[in-house]
């Protein structure tokens, strides 16, 4: 196949590096809210009707939302199949404790209104709202892992090699700075699931939302300003050194990296990235606004972008690494050695070039079917509602 | 065995894999029956058929929930315990994976809310079509999964490249249109939809046991029959071809079923039952068919098909070629671009085999160290465990059989019978509910253990494929996984029969006045034969 010279292999691979950054901000979205309004559920709903409108916000479309997450999964393995091997493995147990609760959730959905009884239904709100929260926690506290280094180096054979025994490499996963990464993350989907509940209820639950979800917002907002000023004095960055070329093999062997005092000094090289963390604060800051004076669909896209600033600028800062090694550089993963061979990445081009499209276009449809509130019958029973 | 790590994430991942195959084969066929059941319902209008589709659905919605839940394990699984693995094959079994998400599993997850929650939001047609591209993608989904699967079975469209130390995709479609996919494809759909049917047919004989729901219970055996009868036929049918398919790719997957320890002479007899004895390299007490395995193992009377003891020579030859191989891509990788031609030439004239050394690295860090004796050694772990694999294969084979017999029957008495059912037919369908489950995990199992000592045939060991992680961290995930899945399995059979017993509650009113409509209808048809024609 020739076909797939047309685009260049270190185009194809700054493309799949910004999908990769899609596909993140799109589950961030997507999921986000849902993971957000539940980890906020027991508290807006205070009665179990109440709750199931909760629920049933995100009922009809959480199904849709976390495959965002599962296709997160499969473009890496097939676009950046050594980032795939590397951190899932690397980060073992923290993955076992994500899928736990990816797991859950469904059931948890599906199951909690098919009985009756306070006992089962507790304990499924229960598990929505810690399968809710632990995950939001969770990525967050990756990211900062993923911001500091990850101790791992490769052999020759290109086999992951991790220090440290089991125990240091998932209690050393928390340390402070990446603790602080999980509370923004945190802090961010709930102040999006309070954005997404203060437009799809009404009433006391909405009322409540607004209250958690400006709390929330404000807490991501100065959660993120701290980060970055620990980044700028705290966090060594990486760099490339030597000559290297974008085009070579996905070896990161070939490459020779070095430590420096700090990510931020990319901003002095482009600042025009600056944009993104800007619009993370500015983005929180508005959804305060818009949840204090009770706007609805305003307020959500606020939410969105202050995500779409949050993430972006992770990534941002970042380019051309995706995975550094803190004790080896050398083995560090970037955009240059870590992804497939041209033609994967071409075939997987054209894929979502047809695909994406339509799934945000069945996608948006679907969001305008179930367009407007979630209501209980008028006499306060669960009535339409059907989780 | 010695349970190391290797040993360990084997266990989990079968046990994962198959746990998730609980789920999948009644998400696959149910969504088509239930399509199917809305389609006449949009047609005819009855309501019964409306009521029948909710019933159902309601039974694929608490069904399709675990399927979801425990496919997301399988997704990242692959990075989390197959480091090397995914590392290694990551560029050409990961698209597919990919492609699943992108073009199917998207659609199937984003339509299925609407199906439970659109029946209000949504036209007749509407509603109807959300149905139907929540049945059609799920089967799309599958299609992808058994490409990623097939390729681990038959690697085609790739070869290994030294300088980033795996496989890389060559050609796309020699990926997409690999012959053990699709004939893959085709079995293990046809395998869920029979799933469907028998457990449609055991649910509702076991309704009309009790006298309950009889217009619901009538109606979906018929429609069950007939498309499990298509599906049965099908799923032996394509059986036959996957094993077709594995004569000229996995020879020795195909003579481990046989437990053939010795080449016949063509046309093979087909062993019926035996007891295989790894140690002999005999089956003993064999009784044997003539001909029949020759004939549908290479659809000709002079072919050979090779037994396991040749087959291990042939791979004493690979391992030493591998080792040509090794030795060669050592120099690649040091030298880069300035490696000697003839150097070049000898890892591309040997490369095929590269996987056959890797073997050695069980018993040696060095292939090229590697002994006589652990060559021969490395040959020998080519042959997987027969006995497991015999029976597992006969027991599926059995059971396709028997389901073909049911299907004939149950399609006979709805088609010419008036839908009446004697009573032992009807107790014998609530029995066979397990027997499709039973048959699609012997056939996984001898899909992946016969693979072995592969995770990609010919390819990569599995010794080589596994993550760098300590024994107590895949022990903790393993027993996480196990009560985790134990809790959740009772949760969802207690569910699974609560609404099983519940029966059809949605529409009750509608679907009853219309019953009784109905049968006062057949009954004036009745009696206005019974004027036409004159008494004797």
């Amino acid at each position: 196949m020739i076909l797939n010279e047309l685009v260049s292999y270190e185009t194809l691979r700054v493309i799949w590096w910004l999908l990769l950054g899609v596909l993140l901000i799109g589950f961030a979205l997507t999921d986000g809210f849902d993971m957000g309004a539940m980890a906020l559920m027991p508290f807006v709903g205070q009665t179990d009707v109440e709750r199931r409108v909760a629920i049933n916000t995100v009922g009809p479309v959480w199904e849709g939302n976390q495959v965002w997450f599962i296709l997160g999964g499969g473009s890496i393995f097939a676009a950046w199949p050594p980032l795939y091997a590397v951190s899932f493995s690397g980060f073992y147990l923290a993955m076992f404790a994500v899928l736990a609760c990816l797991i859950v959730r469904p059931v948890a959905f599906k199951f909690r209104s098919k009985r009756d009884g306070y006992a089962w239904r507790s304990n499924w709100d229960r598990a929505l709202f810690i399968s809710g929260a632990a995950p939001a926690l969770l990525f967050g506290v990756a990211v900062g892992n993923v911001l500091q280094g990850v101790p791992f180096h490769l052999t020759d054979d290109l086999h992951t090699v991790y220090e440290g025994a089991w125990y240091t490499k998932f209690i050393g996963l928390l340390d402070p700075f990446s603790l602080l990464a999980g509370v923004v993350s945190l802090a961010m989907l709930v102040m999006h699931g309070g954005a997404w509940l203060n437009l799809k209820t009404e009433g006391a639950v909405q009322a409540r939302a607004r209250a958690y979800g400006a709390v929330a917002a404000l807490v991501a907002a100065a959660a993120y300003g701290l980060a970055g000023l620990w980044m700028a004095y705290g966090i060594g960055g990486y760099r490339i050194v030597g000559d290297y070329v974008t085009d070579g093999p996905s070896n990161p062997l070939h490459f020779t990296v070095e430590q420096t005092a700090s990510w931020l000094s990319v901003y002095g090289d482009r600042p025009w990235i600056a944009v993104a963390p800007g619009l993370g604060i500015l983005g929180a800051l508005l959804t305060f606004a818009g949840l204090r004076a009770g706007r609805e669909v305003s307020t959500l896209l606020m939410s969105k972008l202050s995500i779409l600033g949050v993430i972006s600028s992770v990534g941002l800062t970042m380019f051309p690494f995706i995975l550094p090694s803190s004790t080896h550089p050398g083995s560090s993963l970037t955009v240059w050695n870590a992804s497939s061979s041209h033609l994967t990445l071409f075939v997987m081009l054209v894929v979502t070039v047809i695909f994406m499209p339509l799934i945000l276009a069945y996608t948006a449809w679907v969001y305008k079917v179930l367009w407007g509130k979630v209501t209980p019958d008028k006499d306060g029973s669960a009535g339409p509602l059907l989780y | 065995m010695e349970f190391g790590i290797v040993e360990l994430s084997r266990l989990q991942f079968a046990m994962t894999a198959m746990y998730h195959f609980l789920f999948v084969p009644l998400t696959l066929g149910l969504s088509v029956v239930v399509a199917v059941m809305e389609t006449v319902y949009v047609m005819t209008n009855r309501p019964v058929w409306r009521q029948m589709t909710k019933f159902w659905g309601n039974l694929f919605g608490i069904n399709f929930a675990m399927g979801v839940a425990t496919g997301i394990t399988m997704e990242f699984q692959f990075g989390m315990n197959w480091s090397y693995y995914s590392h290694y094959v990551g560029d050409i079994f990961g698209a597919p994976l990919a492609i699943e998400g992108l073009m199917a599993f998207f659609m199937e997850a984003t339509f299925v809310g609407l199906f439970f929650f659109g029946w209000d939001k949504l036209s007749k047609v509407g509603h109807l079509t959300v149905t139907w591209l929540v049945a059609i993608a799920s089967n799309f989904s599958a299609l992808w999964i058994l490409i990623a699967n097939g390729w681990m079975q038959n690697p085609v469209g790739a070869e290994f490249n030294p300088m980033t130390m795996r496989m890389e995709m060559t050609d796309f479609f020699e990926v997409l249109f690999n012959e053990v996919a699709q004939a893959k494809f085709v079995h293990t759909v046809s395998a869920g939809y029979v799933t469907a049917a028998v457990f449609v047919i055991g649910v509702s004989a076991w309704y009309l046991l009790r006298d309950r729901h009889v217009e619901l219970a009538r109606r979906s055996i018929t429609v069950a029959a007939a498309f499990g009868l298509a599906s049965a036929f099908s799923v032996v049918l394509l059986g036959d071809e996957s094993g077709y398919t594995a004569t000229h790719n996995q020879k020795m997957k195909l003579a481990a079923i046989e437990g053939m320890w010795q080449t016949e002479p063509a046309p093979a007899p087909f062993t019926l039952i035996g007891l295989p004895d790894q140690e002999a390299r005999q089956t003993h007490y064999a009784i044997h068919i003539p001909f029949v395995m020759g004939l549908i193992g290479t659809r000709s009377l002079t072919t050979v098909i090779p037994g396991i003891d040749q087959l291990v020579a042939t791979a004493e030859d690979r391992v030493r070629s591998g080792i040509i191989a090794y030795d060669a891509l050592l120099t690649l990788r040091a030298e880069r671009a300035a490696t000697p031609p003839e150097v070049v030439q000898r890892f591309e004239a040997h490369s095929a085999d590269l996987g056959f050394a890797f073997l050695l690295k069980k018993y040696v860090d060095d292939p090229r160290e590697a002994t006589d004796a652990q060559i021969k050694q490395a040959a020998g772990d080519t042959v997987p465990t027969v006995w497991p694999l015999f029976w597992a294969f006969r027991i599926m084979v059995a059971l396709g059989f028997s389901f073909i017999v049911t299907m004939a029957y149950f399609f006979w008495r709805a088609s010419f019978r008036q839908m009446r059912y004697p009573r032992w037919a009807l107790h014998l369908a609530v029995w066979m509910i397990p027997a499709p489950w039973i048959a699609a995990e012997m056939g996984w199992f001898v899909a992946e253990f016969g693979r072995q000592p592969w995770t990609v045939d010919g390819v990569l060991p599995t010794a080589l494929s596994v993550s760098a992680l300590s024994i107590t961290e895949v022990a903790m995930t393993l027993a996480g996984f196990v009560i985790f899945y134990t809790v959740l399995f009772i949760i969802e059979m207690g569910l699974m029969l609560k609404y099983i017993r519940k029966g059809p509650f949605q529409d009750v009113e509608e679907t009853e006045a219309w019953v009784a409509r109905h049968r006062a209808r057949l009954a004036g048809r009745q009696n206005a034969d019974a004027i036409a024609q004159p008494a004797e």
